[in-house]
């Protein structure tokens, strides 16, 4: 790898590591070392003796009435335990994160290209592939419905009992018939974009003897919605449905639905026997949801001196055949539309619908993204009408603490938004590309295809707004146990370590909280109440809250020990380093001898403020608190092939409070690739409802030789909100790098570029 | 599934008569991805990974001609002194896959599939390369351009292995170029080769992924050939390069699919072809040599 060619990362942050691993260090993770030697059990490393292979068998079509299912075939194999299909589901029939409507095998109909319709286990994966084979189903093949606009205008009958639109959500405030004197619009469109977690979906179940209960070793992002929906599908008590966390592979929101949990339970118990069951990359293509692909109409209207008033906006997003979390994605998307300006009048009208195309759920970013590529690209189109450049005008309307938003929240999170925006210009742009360049950081990189004179430079901004947590009246709490014996505190917690880092995160809360230097973790697992999902930039303000409440409970404790002994007042002692000392006098005491021979234990729940769901003119106090970021992008264009290199990403980023600069460099590097994937080449491909690319040879995820070099400031103004002041940081990232990369090409070619992401012939033919 | 693990040329003709429908192996990066997606179990295999007579190459001194084994990995390709011999082929092994891939693949794999998309397989149209086959009965040798039969089509019996490819080398610029939707390990969207023969007297182009195999643009290398001379330096001005484009491009077909559309590909081949062209112009002015 060239040094042009590898992303090297400056940050104001700086990686300064104490040996104690306090917060606001780069204390190394627990999990960091196994992983890159190899030796970390993923969750499809999960073995147990005697178990039997479980697998899925898919529909091939995306619409389908199912005439009949014969297993005896399959039943007749040589080492096959079981067959299993709608009918042997003891308990709901159906699961899902909002609404329960997504079948656990297809009985009469299915409404998707790869739908489960039975699943088999047996004493070998080839077997159990040969039992599929062996499955005759009879179909009757319909007309599929993929055009959302089918389902919105009603033209199409109803492919699901609870319709064909998930949700209509609409947001309208201010003068609806005001006129601004500058007007800009446009239709925008989002592909279909895959979490694609490197660790595949996999899971092991293992019955308990009397066949009353369940324990399932799974990759997820939520263990107690997980149990809860299982539990309901088995019929079985949620208490006896036990879940442990896998070593999980990366989430991206991919793993918050239900995918192989219940097929490989239910196989469990009906054969009595452990069930392992793993996905290969193409049916994990199938096995998870995606990123709503959508199309968005906007109009803004302005001032001539570029003062945002008004934002019209119809969103339509294609939720697949399952509502998944597709309503909560729309609330994101119609609330966000205005972008991180302050703008008082706005029209917004959206829908998630049902299809017959693969359903959509969660991914980083979670409407979010959607609606900034669409407001950002009109930014840029109000900048030019205005006659102002893309800074200017971003910078005018920058929003700030206290604005009222479009749904008349008042934004009380910190927003630096402005301040964003002139650091993220301050950072230094790359150098100009060089007379002999590194061909392999050209476009088109080793294919060698690059001829100088036909590259252009172009540079484009994106900015962002993004809520944390859930909203609209969810209360996702999150739970957490601390426990303190001779100086050694154990932690406990159900937070789904995804690959964020959040084990390490806890163990910097409890050193900093308590003083210790040793921090073991149990299992992460159902025996502890909920942490809520992984997800929504949610886990370092939630969990971390909870482990920090859990700690300082475990201290006052510590603390009341400790005076009692020395007969003092609590509130005189604190701690410093590793010791408990006296503020006021000379005591000092090591936390492990204040602490030995006492075991302190203690149990928290960190709480979230309420939230309240949004009336019919999308009215309401739905969000908790928002973060935000701002990108500029620096992109080479080959515009007679129309082939992309990224070269910078610049980003100033609103954090909060930086708590391990390591892991938060992490996120936004990740983040920034993410991005760059939906902008220039990530798309799952459909043709009538199929995919087209179901594998990474054709769903392109972006390399090393794609990745940009980036330059980051972290913009700590700690959010009072926040339990340790930090906002969570994992989605923002991805969010407004992809308007940045496009408003970049744009301005390299001149091409309008509605879409994303961005072909090469858009660019050649656009 | 019997495995044979064979150390000899021989030793794997007598393997495919006795199991005629076993599966060659040699890198194993085509057959494991479609063993992995047919799930169909993957049968006998005759491994070639011990077969050393596979991995040799050798250049004849008086006919100039390179016989490069069906074994040798791109990985090997890509470096010296073989980079200095086959330049194109070279660029093109540098374009496949990662450098894990490059470590086990090869161009008798290549061969062996005969996917349009393929990256070895216009550089060996582009210098009319021979391929070498051997069976039980015997062996023959067949030029690239009749080898090459269709969409994963190719003029291999099945008892028959690929031992080697015969290479001229000439005198002059070669160059490979390839367009992918990323900057590295992507399947090739449209690609071209170009070899400048100097001494010879011809420039040759060949097209890779815009028709069911790969096409050699013969009209526009005949007109190229009334257009200028094509022995020594090529006195190529940038309204030649790019008619040269335009008229090579008419003669592929692709097609639209996930990958690209029809339009881009055939637009694409013409704006490779041109800059290669330049590419050869310019290396001929500045003293470049394929030697
Ligand atoms: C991640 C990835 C990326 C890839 N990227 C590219 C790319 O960029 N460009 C590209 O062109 N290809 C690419 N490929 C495909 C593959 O690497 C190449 O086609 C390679 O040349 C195959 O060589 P191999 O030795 O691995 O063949 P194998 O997989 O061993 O064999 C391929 C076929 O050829 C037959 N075969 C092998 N050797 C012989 C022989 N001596 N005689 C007769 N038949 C034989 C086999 O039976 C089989 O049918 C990629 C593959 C992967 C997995």
């Amino acid at each position: 790898m060239t040094p042009s060619a590898s992303t090297t990362t400056r940050t104001n942050t700086g990686t300064a590591t104490t040996s104690r691993g306090v917060l606001g260090t780069s204390a190394l993770r627990p999990d960091g070392l196994p992983k890159v030697q190899g030796r970390f059990a993923f969750s499809s490393d999960a073995w147990a003796d005697n178990m039997l292979w479980g697998a899925t068998l898919r529909s091939p079509h995306p619409h389908a009435a199912i005439r009949s299912i014969d297993v005896s075939g399959a039943l007749a194999i040589n080492g096959v335990s079981a067959v299993i299909t709608a009918d042997d589901v003891p308990g709901q029939l159906t699961y899902g994160l909002i609404a329960s409507d997504q079948p656990v095998f297809a009985r009469d109909v299915v409404r998707y290209a790869g739908e489960p319709v039975a699943a088999v286990a047996a004493d070998h994966p080839e077997t159990a592939r040969r039992a599929l084979a062996a499955i005759r189903v009879e179909y009757e093949v319909l007309r599929p419905l993929v055009d959302a606009e089918d389902a919105i205008a009603g033209s199409f009958p109803a492919i699901h009992p609870d319709g064909n639109v998930i949700r209509r959500q609409r947001v309208i405030r201010g003068d609806q018939n005001f006129t601004g004197e500058v007007v800009v619009e446009g239709t925008y469109e989002i592909g279909m974009q895959d979490q694609a977690f490197l660790g595949l979906e996999a899971a092991l179940a293992l019955p308990d003897d009397d066949g009353g209960g369940i324990e399932l070793f799974v990759a997820t992002q939520w263990l107690h919605e997980d149990q809860k929906q299982i539990a309901a599908c088995l019929n079985l008590p949620t208490s006896n449905v036990r879940l442990t966390l896998g070593g999980v592979g990366g989430a991206f929101g991919g793993r918050e639905d239900i995918s192989l949990q219940v097929h490989c339970c239910l196989l469990a118990l009906k054969t009595g026997r452990p069930i392992k069951m793993q996905y290969g990359r193409e049916e994990s293509f199938f096995g998870h949801i995606h990123r709503h692909p959508a199309r968005i109409f906007m109009r803004h209207h302005a001032d001539r001196d570029g003062t945002l008033r008004r934002v019209e906006a119809r969103v339509v997003l294609d939720g697949g055949a399952y509502a998944s979390t597709s309503s909560a994605v729309l609330i994101n998307a119609v609330t966000h539309m205005q972008g991180p300006y302050t703008c008082d009048i706005a029209t917004v009208d959206g829908y998630a619908v049902r299809s017959n195309n693969p359903p959509c759920g969660a991914m980083r970013g979670f409407g979010v993204v959607q609606a900034c590529f669409a407001h950002e690209s009109q930014m840029d189109k109000l900048a030019a009408a205005c006659g102002m450049d893309p800074v200017e005008i971003r910078l005018k309307n920058a929003m700030t603490t206290g604005d009222k938003l479009i749904t008349g929240q008042v934004m009380e999170s910190v927003a630096p938004v402005e301040r964003c925006i002139r650091e993220t210009a301050a950072l230094p742009l790359p150098s100009a590309l060089a007379e002999t360049p590194d061909v392999l950081a050209l476009p088109g990189g080793s294919g060698l295809t690059a001829r100088t004179s036909n590259i252009k430079r172009g540079i484009g901004w994106g900015v962002s707004m993004k809520n944390l947590m859930y909203s609209e009246g969810f209360d996702d709490y999150a739970t957490a146990r601390c426990r303190l014996a001779d100086g050694v505190v154990t932690l406990q917690f159900a937070t789904a370590e995804v690959g964020q880092g959040f084990v390490v995160l806890a163990q910097q809360i409890a050193r900093s909280v308590l003083g210790v230097d040793t921090v073991l973790l149990e299992p992460i697992s159902t025996a502890i109440g909920s942490a809520g999902s992984t997800s929504a930039s949610r886990q370092t303000w939630m969990s971390g809250g909870a482990v920090d409440g859990a700690c300082r409970v475990v201290r006052e404790r510590l603390f009341e020990h400790v005076a009692a002994v020395h007969n003092i007042d609590s509130l005189r002692l604190a701690i410093n380093g590793t010791d408990v000392v006296d503020t006021m006098g000379a005591l000092r005491i090591s936390v492990a001898t204040a602490s030995r021979d006492l075991v302190l234990d203690e149990t928290f729940e960190h709480h979230h403020r309420a939230t309240e769901e949004l009336d019919e003119n999308g009215q309401g106090n739905c969000h908790v608190a928002f973060a935000f970021v701002a990108h500029r992008a620096v992109v080479d264009v080959d515009t007679e092939l129309g082939l992309v290199k990224v070269v910078q990403v610049a980003t100033a980023q609103d954090v909060g409070r930086v708590l391990n600069p390591l892991a938060a460099l992490g996120q936004v590097e990740g983040g920034i690739a993410q991005g760059l994937g939906l902008a220039v080449m990530e798309e799952i491909v459909l043709v009538d409802g199929k995919m087209r690319n179901p594998s990474f040879t054709d769903y392109l995820l972006p390399t090393a030789l794609d990745a940009p070099d980036v330059v980051v400031s972290m913009i700590e103004e700690p959010e009072p909100q926040a339990p340790l002041g930090a906002k969570g940081i994992g989605e923002p990232p991805c969010i407004s790098v992809t308007p940045a990369i496009v408003a970049a090409i744009r301005d390299a070619t001149g091409k309008d570029l509605a879409r994303v992401p961005v072909r090469p012939q858009d660019i050649v033919f656009g | 599934m019997t495995v044979i693990n064979a150390t000899s040329i021989d030793e794997v003709v007598t393997a495919l008569r006795e199991y005629p429908a076993a599966r060659l192996l040699q890198g194993g990066t085509d057959v494991m991805v479609e063993v992995n997606l047919n799930r169909t179990g993957v049968g006998d295999v005759i491994a070639l990974r011990r077969v050393s007579e596979l991995r040799r190459w050798h250049v004849d001194d008086e006919s100039r001609i390179m016989r490069l084994g069906a074994g040798v990995p791109y990985a090997e390709l890509e470096r010296s002194p073989l980079c200095d011999l086959l330049p194109a082929l070279a660029e093109a092994a540098r374009t496949v896959g990662s450098p894990q891939i490059r470590a086990a693949g090869s161009l008798g794999g290549n061969l062996g599939t005969c996917s349009p998309a393929g990256d070895g397989l216009p550089v060996l149209s582009a210098c009319d390369a021979v391929v070498h086959l051997q069976g039980s009965t015997g062996s023959r040798d067949v030029s690239i351009h009749d080898f090459m039969l269709g969409v994963k089509r190719n003029a291999r019996r099945p008892d028959e292995l690929i031992t080697a490819v015969s290479i001229p080398l000439t005198r002059g610029f070669q160059g490979y170029a390839k367009v992918g939707t990323r900057n590295a390990m992507v399947i090739s969207v449209a690609s071209a080769c170009l070899v400048h023969d100097s001494e010879g007297g011809s420039v040759r182009l060949a097209f890779g992924a815009v028709a069911p195999t790969v096409v050699r643009a013969r009209v526009a290398e005949s007109w190229l050939a009334d257009a200028l001379s094509l022995r020594g330096p090529l006195a190529v001005t940038p309204r030649i390069a790019q008619e040269f484009g335009r008229r090579a491009a008419m003669e592929c077909a692709p097609i639209d699919d996930h990958r690209s559309t029809a339009a881009y590909r055939r637009h694409a081949v013409a704006v490779l072809a041109e800059r290669l062209l330049l590419r050869a112009a310019s290396s001929n002015a500045s003293g470049g040599d394929a030697r």
